[in-house]
């Protein structure tokens, strides 16, 4: 019992000091600014660029907007392939993969080489812009998101529920809002999670969409300046997780934990 | 005037015939079961009457209505599943006026509607707790309240109480058929458990590989049970091998011993046929009619309430059960012993 306590423990240490050590490595270079102290001066310089502010808060509208179009698509979609659909679940699972297989660039100039022509010219102003890339990002977050959901669907007898909210009178859309989407709470706000940090860190869509995101805003400061960067990269981690403690917050009732004991067991 | 009509009801699944020509007609009020081993289309049945499955033939009525392609919501029933399926993100009052609140009921109505709902299942004060804080046994009553919540004008249980311990189905059963007869509403049952189904229908509607095997009264189906299937599903059975001596007098022939049936058979003299008796039947002694036969006595298992004999005769055997009492002098394995049985007990079949 005490060994593999101390194993587990060493492992949990040295994880820790795999992904915090690059990140104090961070920290601590974004004090040295001037010279010879330690300072935040990086900081009050990077927060005094409005363009950072701009950025940040586009990416962040961009996520959450993300988030909203995912749910809507891919909820309803897992849901019907596994209440009616079984049998085209592998087919489903391969269409999600593809992200993974298809790089982003080439995602990117497919949707240039499209939208920007007649009769669907999408490219040409910063609206119709900011659609292709919200697709762009659903297309890129998607494995992500549907894995979340299938996990919290599959977790549930949603056949017997959506049988019973029925029998109660429920129609399609209030079984899906008012008996799917609560009950798979926990799987909906990791899948926004991940959206969320992938959409904040996305650095080619928004790029060669020239729209004015984080990412391609950091990487432009990575190239002029030396010190700023790194204050970035540590201000934008905390923001991430801030904002993800938010969304935690927020979505907190009961814990999943709680409502994992009711049926038969 | 029959409340629920299904005619001629068909459903298969590709190849697979699951129920094929079922009929029944329930009065209002009455509480059917149906009853089967697993396979035997009783849930399927029960499905369509639910709107879960559309029939490939037939008809299904509710109160005068054709309900047979009806979406599942528009039908107003309310069902209780085996495995509660309350839904897990709502309180208990929430689980019971979902189906009101979707019907737009006024807050104050649901409040009191769950009030009514909660004290007919002697659960008041439950309202705030989720489901996870409730034993199986208080949940599936949750699940009956928030079925029965709706007003529903037919009452589906889908095996509903499979999935608790021996003693709380004994007290949700009767507690699940005096809210029935309390509110007058019309149930089917679906179940494999031939006690449940005897002890609380009205009618059995007994189903095996998709078929209708017979519909009666519990009396009906224990003790006049129509076919073969029936007569041993339901309860125990024992056979014997006969040869009719006498078909007009009703006599048979066991291992060279004359057996009474007290009835002429359509059988001729010579032809080999099959007797079943219920256990329940069989009396050590002479003293319980016409009908001995001389066994060894293999086994004895007390039971409580009643004592499970199993008999030697031979070439087979026969089970036996004793009535308990404080007096009672319990059979010896090895013994000796006659067995008498009354000529009306037995059921004469032919021999398949």
């Amino acid at each position: 019992m005490r060994k593999a306590g101390f194993w587990a423990w060493l492992w949990i240490i040295l994880g820790a000091i795999y992904f915090l050590l690059p990140l104090i490595g961070t920290f601590m270079f974004s004090l040295r600014a001037r010279r010879d102290t330690l300072s935040f001066a990086a900081y009050s310089s990077a927060f005094s660029d409005p363009q950072f502010i701009e950025s940040f808060g586009f990416s962040a509208l961009m996520a959450g907007l993300t988030i909203i179009v995912s749910l809507v698509l891919i909820v309803p979609t897992a849901y019907w392939v596994q209440l009616r659909l079984p049998r085209l679940r592998p087919v489903i699972e391969l269409v999600t993969l593809l992200p993974f297989v298809i790089p982003a660039i080439v995602l990117v100039f497919g949707l240039i080489r499209i939208y920007s022509r007649p009769p669907l010219a999408l490219t040409g102003n910063a609206f119709t812009t900011n659609i292709l890339l919200i697709a762009g990002y659903t297309v890129l977050s998607m494995p992500y998101m549907y894995r979340a959901v299938d996990t919290g669907l599959r977790a549930i007898d949603i056949r017997t529920l959506t049988e019973a909210a029925q029998s109660l009178g429920a129609g399609w859309p209030t079984i899906v809002i008012h008996v799917i989407f609560p009950n798979i709470r926990t799987a909906l706000l990791s899948g926004a999670f991940l959206t969320f940090a992938i959409v904040i860190g996305e650095l080619v869509l928004a790029n060669f969409l020239a729209r004015p995101a984080f990412a391609p805003y950091l990487a432009l400061l990575i190239q002029n300046r030396a010190y700023e960067p790194a204050a970035l990269t540590i201000v934008s981690f905390a923001l991430t997780w801030v904002c993800i403690g938010l969304i935690q917050i927020l979505g907190r009732g009961r814990t999943d934990q709680d409502r994992a004991f009711t049926g038969p067991t | 005037m029959a409340f629920l009509e299904l005619t001629h009801i068909t459903k298969r699944f590709g190849a697979v015939t699951a129920v094929d020509d079922f009929n029944l007609q329930a009065a209002r009020g009455e509480f059917v079961s149906f009853l089967g081993p697993s396979g035997c289309g009783k849930t399927t049945t029960l499905r369509m009457v639910a709107g879960f499955e559309k029939p490939t033939a037939g008809q299904i009525k509710i109160n005068e209505v054709d309900v047979t392609f009806a979406a599942p919501n528009q039908r107003n029933i309310g069902m209780v599943f085996q495995s509660y399926a309350l839904f897990p993100n709502m309180t208990v009052a929430g689980n019971i006026g979902f189906g009101l609140k979707i019907a737009g009921t006024p807050r104050t109505d649901i409040k009191q509607r769950v009030d009514e709902m909660l004290a007919l299942i002697h659960l008041p004060k439950f309202g705030d707790r989720y489901p996870y804080q409730l034993s199986g046994g208080q949940q599936q009553r949750i699940a009956l309240a928030r079925a029965l919540a709706i007003k529903p004008q037919l009452l589906l249980l889908d095996e509903p109480l499979s999935a608790l311990d021996a003693k709380i189905r004994l007290g949700l059963r009767s507690e699940i058929r005096r809210i029935q007869q309390e509110l007058g509403i019309t149930a089917i049952y679906v179940t494999h458990d031939q006690e449940e189904a005897l002890s609380l229908s009205d009618r059995i509607v007994v189903m095996n590989m998709g078929k209708v095997e017979q519909v009666g009264t519990p009396f009906e189906i224990y003790n006049f049970p129509q076919t073969q299937f029936v007569a041993s599903f339901v309860g125990m059975l024992n056979q014997l091998q006969c040869t009719v001596v006498d078909a007009a007098q009703g006599v048979l022939s066991y291992q060279n011993q004359q057996l009474a049936t007290g009835a002429p058979l359509e059988f001729p003299d010579g032809a080999p046929v099959r007797v079943f008796l219920r256990p329940e039947e069989l009396h050590f002694g002479n003293g319980h009619g016409n009908n001995e036969l001389n066994c060894k006595i293999e086994t004895v298992s007390f039971l409580g309430a009643t004592v499970r004999v199993e008999l030697n005769l031979g070439d087979t055997t026969l089970m036996m059960d004793v009535q308990n009492e404080r007096q009672l002098e319990l059979p010896q394995a090895g013994q000796t012993q006659v067995v008498s049985f009354p000529p009306h007990a037995c059921w004469v079949v032919p021999e398949s």
